[in-house]
């Protein structure tokens, strides 16, 4: 009977590192078009309006800026813990945090608008994230709870608080009962790139980050402490590195880029404070980080593509009638096929023939 | 002789671009102690595996009494007679000696019966044990006769053996030995595996010589000596080592005053009350049985693990609460007993494996906030070009170079940095002969610069070859030290055994 057989490599193969999201890509199409032909859909069709058609005008170019921007922000911040082998599932919740705290000066002090709102605000932000990402590492470190359950449960928290504080102390007065906060001053918008069209300035933050990062890893001694605690922590602790302060910076650093995301998305694309921010950016920006192979730059690409089938979804949604929850099922079956190619990077594949 | 039970021809295996067996033949007769010799990566293990069915051979036969088998499992293997004694324990701790059996055996009609059963084979052949003992409470020479009883209970024909007296003292081994024989002399035949060349010649009745996963020798040991099997190992007469005269001691350099440590789990060893100091100029060899606090220790001095800060001292200063990096600072360094993920990072280039250990105490290799690539670069090549690191390519990462490469690569890391102490862990383990001579020159030729070794080795020949002082560490706790010229193995043995002999204490023991 003929098998397969994995068998380790020598070393990594840098080939595979690279083909292998091509792959999963590849295997995504397929598997996505046979999915829609069972469903009675042409797949052809489907696709192109999936993954081609985004691409093709300029305002859904801009969506699609306006969506990635968020997923790079927190993929990058994702790839600094998964790197040193920290498991941070709960961006979604450090995006909300980041979102309230960065919006406490236009909401409190609607009267105070200059120059140094905007800043004010992500910094803000940055810390009500990154804060709110040191609580599962302090758990984690004192206790030595798991993270990946910790962190994932306090983004409910997150997101219930959200919903509470919308429709309770920050509700607008003037706005009818409705759940939202009060609409922010002008000073306390990102501005506009292009006349009537919806890119702002907060894309160009995701840009300078992906830069940030890609020098970060490559040539800084800390991009170095964050490999080698990751992939060899007894190495790590014998060259002088600690885990427990790696696993408070990982978090910090990653809450803050989530909590950076959210109030950029709050002062970019939505204006103000609404009981619901997120189509799950925090989540659907774990693929993205592992997509883009934990480098900023593979990164980058991977918020571009998963920000496509958002887009895509939509158009799909309204042309095809099929339900909003076909861009998740091809957003999971993606990191399936992600994770399952990176495999190919250690092993080799090899058709064996057994006697039996 | 008489018909063969094991006949094996054109066994070949090959893994990716490596022949890890290249058309090996061997036979083995009815109540025959056969060696199989050969140097890490010769090719020992994937044979046995093969005739043990946990590997497939790629091209070859096995015949079996005559005939043809393949042998698919393990499970296979036991039907057919072959047993496997494994040189790592496989052994359920928190469980009995009876149950731990129980669990390989096929028919266990009741435990009681088969404590019976134990208890009288192991007295049978000289394995006394306790059938109701928890296997945690064992020391490793019990273990080890668990898994031998486990083994003989199903009756094989041919017993297949990897390492067996890596773990144990020279006195368990001549238990063994007895053991051993005693087997054979049912008509049980033992396929030997050993670096220990010297119980080769005493013990086995044939030998089959691998290198490079061919078959150099079929011979006869007892004709041999352990130079001449070595030489055929290796392919070459192997250098031997220079010993510079004894140098005037110099200043306690390392020194450690009344050390404890708790156990950090279940299965840890506390450290007991252990004084120890190393002079500069000197090699100390701290000797033992394999888990009786090495690993802790090594850890505490190299700061790891912390102590109380008086208890410890590096070059004249406290430093028992230091990190890693300040005694480096101090002046010390160190080589752990894992070479990949303790010494080196797997998946990390040779010069990022120099940034590894080398960026706390000196900042050649960093500007505080970016790497200095080059300086990592050059001290690679320096090292590798020192030291006769030998690799494929200019900076390959460090899992890809074989355990000898890869030794000499972390030993010389750390001497390159001159240091004023320095700690190795098992120096030469898994490593062929030619890297064990050079690393123990390389010790022996820092030591005599001023510098103050301490090793922390399970290999006697090893430490009788370098060391000036010896000590046995049991239990967690030291032996007195003694001039490595008043002991010999026995001594060493009894020592190890946690015997402190009479005439030993008498013995003029240079503190």
């Amino acid at each position: 009977m003929p098998v397969f057989e994995l068998e380790k490599r020598q070393s990594p193969s840098k080939l595979m590192a690279l083909y292998s999201p091509a792959l999963a890509i590849g295997m995504t199409l397929v598997t996505t078009g046979i999915l829609f032909f069972i469903l009675g859909i042409a797949p052809l069709e489907a696709l192109f309006l999936f993954f081609v058609s985004p691409l093709l005008e300029s305002w859904t170019l801009q969506q699609v800026a306006v969506k990635a921007s968020p997923l790079i922000l927190i993929g990058v911040g994702l790839s600094v813990c998964y790197r040193s082998n920290n498991w941070n599932i709960g961006a979604e919740g450090q995006f909300t945090v980041g979102a309230i705290v960065g919006s406490i000066l236009p909401i409190l002090l609607p009267e105070w608008q200059n120059a140094a709102v905007l800043p004010l605000m992500f910094i803000m932000g940055a810390i009500g994230g990154g804060l709110f990402g040191l609580v599962p590492a302090w758990l984690k470190n004192r206790f030595g709870a798991n993270e990946i359950l910790t962190s994932l449960m306090l983004t409910y928290v997150a997101l219930l608080f959200l919903d509470w504080i919308v429709r309770g102390p920050w509700r607008d007065p003037d706005g009818f009962n409705f759940p939202v906060s009060r609409e922010f001053s002008e000073a306390a918008l990102l501005p506009q790139m292009i006349e009537y069209g919806s890119l702002h300035a907060g894309v160009l933050v995701s840009l300078v980050v992906v830069g940030c990062f890609f020098v970060l890893f490559r040539y800084s001694l800390k991009g170095f402490e964050i490999k080698v605690l990751g992939t060899a922590p007894r190495a790590g602790s014998f060259a002088g590195f600690s885990k427990k302060k790696m696993v408070y910076f990982s978090f910090a650093v990653s809450g803050s880029l989530a909590g950076l995301a959210g109030i950029i998305e709050i002062a970019g694309p939505i204006e103000q404070l609404i009981p619901s921010i997120s189509p799950g950016y925090g989540f659907t920006a774990i693929i993205v980080a592992f997509l883009g192979r934990l480098n900023p730059v593979g990164i980058l690409f991977a918020g571009i593509l998963l920000a496509v089938t958002y887009i895509g979804g939509e158009a799909a949604q309204t042309n095809l009638e099929v339900s909003d929850k076909t861009a998740k099922a091809i957003q999971g079956i993606l990191l399936f096929y992600v994770l399952a190619c990176d495999t190919l990077i250690r092993y080799r594949l090899r058709f064996v023939k057994r006697k039996v | 002789m008489g018909e063969l039970l094991l006949e094996v021809r054109g066994l070949t295996k090959q893994f990716g671009s490596l022949v890890a067996n290249d058309s090996v033949d061997l036979e083995v007769r009815p109540g025959e102690i056969h060696a199989l010799l050969g140097e890490n990566g010769a090719g020992k293990s994937t044979l046995v595996k093969m005739l043990y069915g946990s590997l497939q051979p790629g091209a070859g036969k096995i015949f079996w009494r005559g005939q043809e088998q393949i042998v698919r499992d393990p499970y296979a293997a036991r039907e057919l007679g072959i047993g496997m004694v494994f040189q790592h324990f496989s052994l359920f701790e928190s469980m009995t000696v009876a149950e731990n059996i129980a669990l390989a055996l096929k028919d266990v009609s009741s435990l009681e019966a088969l404590a019976d059963t134990i208890e009288e084979t192991s007295w049978a052949y000289g394995l006394p044990l306790n059938p109701l003992s928890i296997v945690a409470d064992l020391s490793v020479g019990e273990r080890q006769r668990v898994e031998i009883l486990r083994c003989l209970l199903q009756d094989p024909a041919l017993i297949i053996m990897d390492e067996p007296t890596a773990v144990l003292t020279p006195q368990e081994s001549e238990l063994l030995f007895e053991t051993l024989r005693k087997l054979a002399a049912e008509g049980r035949s033992i396929l030997y595996i050993s670096h220990r060349l010297a119980e080769v010649t005493d013990l086995c009745d044939t030998a089959t010589i691998l290198r490079g996963g061919k078959v150099v020798e079929h011979c006869d040991p007892r004709k041999e000596t352990a130079a001449t099997l070595a030489s055929l190992m290796v392919g070459s007469s192997i250098g031997e080592i220079k010993h510079a005269p004894d140098t005037t001691l110099g200043l306690k350099k390392l020194h450690l005053d009344q050390l404890c440590l708790a156990p950090d789990g279940p299965f840890s060893m506390p450290l007991v009350d252990i004084d120890l100091d190393v002079h500069a100029g000197e090699i100390v060899a701290i000797a033992g049985i394999a888990g009786n606090g090495q690993s802790e220790l090594f850890d505490a001095i190299s700061g790891e693990r912390l102590t109380d800060s008086e208890q410890i001292k590096i070059c004249g200063s406290e430093c028992g609460t230091d990190d890693v990096t300040s005694r480096r600072l101090k002046g010390a360094a160190f080589v752990p007993e894992e070479r990949l993920g303790h010494g080196a990072v797997p998946d990390l280039s040779l010069s990022e494996n120099v940034i590894l250990t080398r960026q706390g105490a000196d900042k050649a290799f960093h500007s505080g906030l970016f790497l200095n690539r080059t300086t990592a670069m050059d001290t690679a090549t320096r090292i590798s070009a020192d030291y006769d690191v030998r690799k494929g390519q200019p900076d390959p990462v460090a899992s890809s170079l074989s355990g000898g490469n890869l030794q000499k690569f972390v030993v010389g890391r750390e001497i390159d940095r001159r240091p004023e102490v320095l700690v190795v862990s098992q120096p030469t383990w898994g490593v062929d002969a030619g890297a064990a001579v050079l690393i123990r020159q390389s010790l022996i030729d820092l030591s005599r610069n001023g510098t103050a070794v301490l090793i922390i080795s399970q290999d006697l020949d090893e430490i009788f070859e370098i060391a000036d002082r010896v000590t046995v560490i049991n239990k967690g706790g030291l032996s007195q030290q003694v001039d490595i010229r008043s002991i010999d193995r026995e001594g060493i043995g009894l020592l190890m055994g946690g015997i402190q002999d009479q005439h030993l204490k008498k013995e003029d023991a240079r503190v």
